[in-house]
This record gives structure tokens, C-alpha cells and sequence, in this order.
């Protein structure tokens, strides 16, 4: 099992995915100037401020040389993770539905919240006990999710949403209470929470490997060793 | 020619940023402002015009979440290109 992860300019968080990655398997760095995945079999965009998140978070970034490639490789099937700023920058790039907006307070938010895994039998959520809650924290500034109200009746209806923020740990005001939503291949998941960072009991959580440990599963899954 | 692009949330869409300002301007005794939206302006010399809304839709803004209007300011275009 090999993990990429992306590196832009500004990425802050990749080292983290990589160190969580490499509790699973092996993680290599993917630099965003290559158009080369180096036969991973899985992709994390990470965490961070892409290009300085100019002109819109994630705007930019979804045109560098190695997210063409991340594209091919979705629509052929493969897993992508998109962490923060990594779920922004899929949803600009159309891999994710809907868009993030500006916390309401318009204040950086830090802090541990509880989720609710809507879905137990996703790729990325497989390997989280169904009923339970994880525990993960959240860092933005804009991380609320908005999609116009008939897409998520059909993002609910579709199965899409597989994380909720857990009565009263809704930090950003995102809409239904939605942290993490996936394609509707289900190939694709975008969550605004940070499980890279809940991987150490040093850091109070371990919640976060479930998301990645699911991954792991799903590949070996698929591909016999 | 020297075009701008205004961009600004689309209706309906909560915007915190012109809440903020709206709440502000009657501390400093401004009343009576309403419907306060923030937004941006992108400034640029375009050899072809005809292909900004291509420009607006697929990068200057997102179309899920923002309004554009391109506006065509006077003057000659600056620098080299011009």
C-alpha cells in the first residue's frame, strides 16, 4: 500500500499526512510541478494554504501540472482524500460538490469537535465502528459547507454525506451540519477536520487513523497482495 | 482594452464579511445603511474581451457561490501589452 501526498506551495500539513500515511504503509511525497503520481495507490491532498489561497482558497491550486494527473486518476477509480485545504481545492476542481465559505465569525477556528460518521461502509469510513463518534480537530478560517439547498437534498438522498459535526460541534455553521462529503462515485472524500492529526495518543485522539486504516483496507481489498 | 471584473457573493448566500461592515457604520454614526455586501475587483488588459466570461467562469470566480459583472474601464490599457 502506497500513499501520495501533495505538496504546493503553502501545503502546511503534508508532513503530518505522510507521517499518518506511513503508520499504514508507505507515503511518498507527490511535488505539485510533476505530472507524476509515482504508481500510488491512493492520493491525500493535504492540509495548508495552497498558493497563498489568492484570489479564492483553493482556486489556484486546482490548476497545478500534478492535479491534472490527481483528476485522471479519479475518474479511473482511484481513492483521493482531500484534507482542509484539500477539500477546498477539490471542490474547486469539480472532483467534490458544493464550496466552502468564510466561518461566520470570520475567525480562524482551532479547536477538538466531535463527529458522527453518517456512513460505516464507504472507503473512507470502513474502518470506523458504525454508532461511533470521532474525535478530531478542525483549523480554518473558511470552512463552511455550502451547497444550494436542492444539491444537498440530493447529496443526502445519494449517500454522499458520510461526516456529521455532532449536535452542538457544528464550529462554521456548515450546512446540515455536513464535514465531510464524498463524489457520487464514492472514490472521492473531501472533510474539513484534520484525522491527520489525530493519529498519536500524545495528541489525545487516534480517531483520525480510521479514516486512513479504511483506506488501507479498501485498497488491499481490491488489490490481492 | 482595461477591463473589471466585480465579484461579489451571490444573493442569498450568507456573507459575514458585509454583516460586519453593516454593524460597524453605525458605531461611527452612519445610519441607515442596509444591505451591505463585500466582494472584490480584479483589474485587467485583456487582448480579447470576448473571452473573459470564459476567465470569470472558470477561474476569477466560483459560479456556485459568486456574481460577476465585467465592466470596461476608460483608458488605454497600461504597459507593455498595450
Amino acid at each position: 500500500m502506497k500513499f501520495g501526498i501533495v505538496r504546493f506551495p503553502g501545503s502546511c500539513d503534508e508532513v503530518d499526512a505522510q507521517l499518518a500515511c506511513a503508520r499504514l504503509g508507505d507515503a511518498v511525497i507527490l511535488w505539485h510541478a510533476e505530472r507524476d503520481l509515482r504508481g500510488v495507490d491512493a492520493v491525500v491532498v493535504p492540509g495548508g494554504f495552497s498558493y497563498g489561497d489568492y484570489l479564492r482558497v483553493g482556486a489556484i491550486a486546482r490548476f497545478a501540472p500534478v492535479m491534472g494527473e490527481v483528476a485522471e486518476f479519479a475518474r479511473a477509480g482511484g481513492l483521493v482524500l482531500g484534507i482542509c485545504n484539500g477539500f477546498q481545492v477539490l471542490c474547486e476542481a469539480g472532483l467534490l460538490p458544493g464550496a466552502l465559505l468564510p466561518n461566520p465569525s470570520l475567525r480562524f477556528i482551532f479547536r477538538q469537535v466531535e463527529l458522527e460518521v453518517a456512513r460505516a461502509d464507504t472507503p473512507f469510513t470502513r474502518a470506523c465502528p458504525p454508532g461511533q463518534r470521532l474525535s478530531i480537530p478542525v483549523k480554518h478560517t473558511t470552512g463552511r459547507f455550502y451547497a444550494p439547498e436542492p444539491e444537498l437534498r440530493r447529496l443526502e438522498a445519494a449517500g454522499q454525506v458520510l461526516l456529521r459535526y455532532a449536535p452542538g460541534h457544528n464550529p462554521n455553521g456548515s450546512l446540515r451540519d455536513i464535514a465531510g462529503i464524498s463524489n457520487a462515485a464514492g472514490n472521492v472524500f473531501g472533510l474539513m477536520p484534520h484525522p491527520e492529526h489525530a493519529v498519536d495518543p500524545l495528541t489525545g485522539s487516534v480517531d483520525g487513523l480510521s479514516i486512513f486504516a479504511s483506506i488501507r483496507d479498501q485498497v488491499a481489498d481490491r488489490v490481492p497482495a | 482594452m482595461r477591463a473589471r471584473v466585480l465579484v461579489k457573493p451571490k444573493a442569498g448566500i450568507l456573507d459575514p464579511q458585509g454583516q460586519a461592515v453593516e454593524r460597524a457604520l453605525p458605531a461611527l454614526g452612519f445610519d441607515g445603511v442596509h444591505n451591505v455586501h463585500v466582494g472584490r475587483l480584479i483589474d485587467l488588459d485583456v487582448e480579447d474581451p470576448g473571452r473573459l466570461p470564459e476567465m470569470c467562469e472558470r477561474l476569477l470566480t466560483n459560479p456556485l457561490i459568486e456574481d460577476y459583472e465585467i465592466v470596461e474601464v476608460a483608458g488605454q490599457p497600461q504597459g507593455s501589452a498595450a
